[in-house]
């Protein structure tokens, strides 16, 4: 590990203003961070401890919906009441990732920032333009069993492996960041990750000294929720294809569909026109299979990971089946 | 040089390190309490699991200077030649490994699921999210994928993991 200044702070200003400035990062689980750092993958001269800013409470909103402090462990978050009675997906794709210990560690808004990232990337001796801009992408034309088929750059074909923020997407959740002078937003979280294009190295949309200090959900829909994942391992392995499902049904129609898919891009992918097509409708074989079409009609398998292809397919109509109650198999 | 305070199976420790040191490190190196064991050094293996503030952590991804003030119980703190806690017994009736180099991890990762699972905690194999789930063999696997035995004592852990789960029931 290169060396770097420890610094702790005790509130979200003081944490913004001391990670301002270049090769700064905030440490918060770092189980993702540490790993990296011992590569020598990503190298701070600085990290700033944000382990003791009061972040750490699930609380309703005034819509009623909740918000999650960025610092309530993905353990934490699963097993809460609310969360299990009236968020299911999350629960489930929390619970579909890592180990119990990572959990234990992993932040909200630290499994957030979680590196996009392929073998590559972690692989030094070789050239990877998200961990060393312009040097090349060895993973196009190499082993790409776990890499994108929507999305990727002639620069960048790795996949965003974050399960939590799959089904957080599905549940279009919000993400309040504060910056420099008080500043603050939020943004959707459907827009909080990035698409390669030609900065790889830019995961997401936060900034300089940027620090996300809690993720809002919406008011419940009242949908059916799931979360299906599948990887090569029955657990504590990166999804291939995940889907994440809230879907509700009203007089034997679909009255609210919203779908996120994992392990496909560079972020949780997301398609609107999918969620359109799917509400209103009598939920058929016939329309799922045309919900497919749709979804994977700009789909581009990179050789090693063609199978995605029918893979989420397939998944895409078992999750859609059971929400709809039609039952798992025609 | 970073100063740290911390308990260590109840003893209090000033640790005064590189900040690069993981607590693993701090552990092994700085006090001298080898029984946790640095197998992938990256998260994989749970060699290294240690209890911190009651939950299991992986200890080789973490640095020590962020652990200041925190109450940290390794394999050591469990029990101890002839005062074996009833995960240890249970490891040792039930030949719960072959090498012996995940146990400390093993064991320090089941102590803290066992009361992860009296508090209620759902897994990715529980039938509903609801509280109470029974600890089934496959409840006890995906509780423990973090923990990696590469002689595949698995059955035996499993075993000695369920005696344990099943005398706290009754």
């Amino acid at each position: 590990m290169k060396p770097f200044t420890y610094a702790r702070a005790a509130d979200t200003p003081e944490a913004v203003r001391e990670a301002s400035g270049p090769s700064h990062d905030f440490i918060a689980g770092g189980t993702n961070l540490l790993d990296l750092m011992k590569l020598e993958v990503m190298a701070p001269d600085k990290l700033v401890d944000i382990n003791r800013l009061d972040l750490k409470q699930i609380s309703e909103t005034e819509d009623g919906g909740l918000r999650i402090g960025a610092l309530v462990t993905n353990s934490d978050c699963a097993a809460d009441d609310r969360i299990r009675r009236d968020y299911p997906v999350l629960s489930r794709a929390i619970l579909a990732g890592a180990s119990g210990q990572l959990r234990n560690k992993a932040t909200t808004g630290g499994n957030l920032c979680q590196r996009t990232r392929c073998y590559y990337f972690y692989d030094t001796a070789m050239p990877c333009n998200k961990r060393e801009p312009g040097s090349g992408c060895q993973a196009i034309g190499g082993a790409t069993r776990l890499h994108a088929i929507f999305g990727a750059s002639d620069q960048c074909i790795a996949t965003y492996p974050g399960d939590m923020a799959v089904a957080m997407s599905a549940l279009d959740a919000s993400v309040e960041i504060e910056g420099k002078d008080g500043a603050s937003r939020t943004v959707p979280v459907r827009d909080f990750h990035r698409l390669p294009g030609d900065r790889p190295d830019k995961d997401n949309v936060l900034e300089d000294g940027e620090l996300i200090t809690a993720v809002t959900l919406p008011a419940p829909t009242g949908g059916r929720q799931s979360y299906r994942k599948v990887r090569d391992r029955a657990s504590y392995a990166f999804a291939l294809v995940s889907v994440a499902a809230d879907i509700g049904m009203e007089d034997g129609k679909i009255s609210h569909a919203a779908l996120a898919f994992g392990g496909v891009a560079h972020k949780p992918w997301h398609k609107p026109e999918l969620d359109a097509l799917l509400t209103g409708k009598e939920p058929s074989d016939a329309l799922f299979a045309e919900a497919a079409d749709l979804l994977l009609a700009e789909a581009q398998g990179q050789g090693g990971n063609n199978f995605k292809i029918l893979l989420l397919r397939r998944t895409l109509r078992a999750v859609l089946r059971e929400a709809t109650q039609m039952g798992e198999t025609a | 040089m970073q100063q740290t305070n911390l308990t260590i199976n109840g003893q209090e420790h000033a640790l005064d390190a590189d900040p690069r040191t993981t607590l693993l490190d701090a552990l092994r190196n700085h006090i001298g309490l080898t029984g946790s064991k640095k197998g992938c050094d990256h998260g994989q293996c749970g060699a290294c699991t240690v209890i911190v503030n009651g939950r299991r952590i992986n200890s080789c991804l973490t640095l020590a200077c962020m652990h200041d003030g925190d109450e940290i119980t390794t394999v050591e703190g469990l029990g101890q030649p002839g005062n074996l806690s009833p995960l240890q017994s249970a490891f040792v009736a039930h030949d719960g490994y072959q090498c012996g180099y995940c146990t400390p991890g093993q064991i320090c990762s089941a102590t803290a699921m066992l009361q992860e699972a009296k508090d209620g905690w759902p897994s990715n194999v529980s039938d509903d999210l609801a509280k109470g789930q029974k600890l089934t063999d496959e409840e006890i696997s995906e509780r423990m994928s973090g923990n990696i035995c590469r002689c595949a004592a698995y059955p035996n852990i499993v075993d000695a993991i369920r005696e344990v789960a099943e005398g706290a029931e009754a």
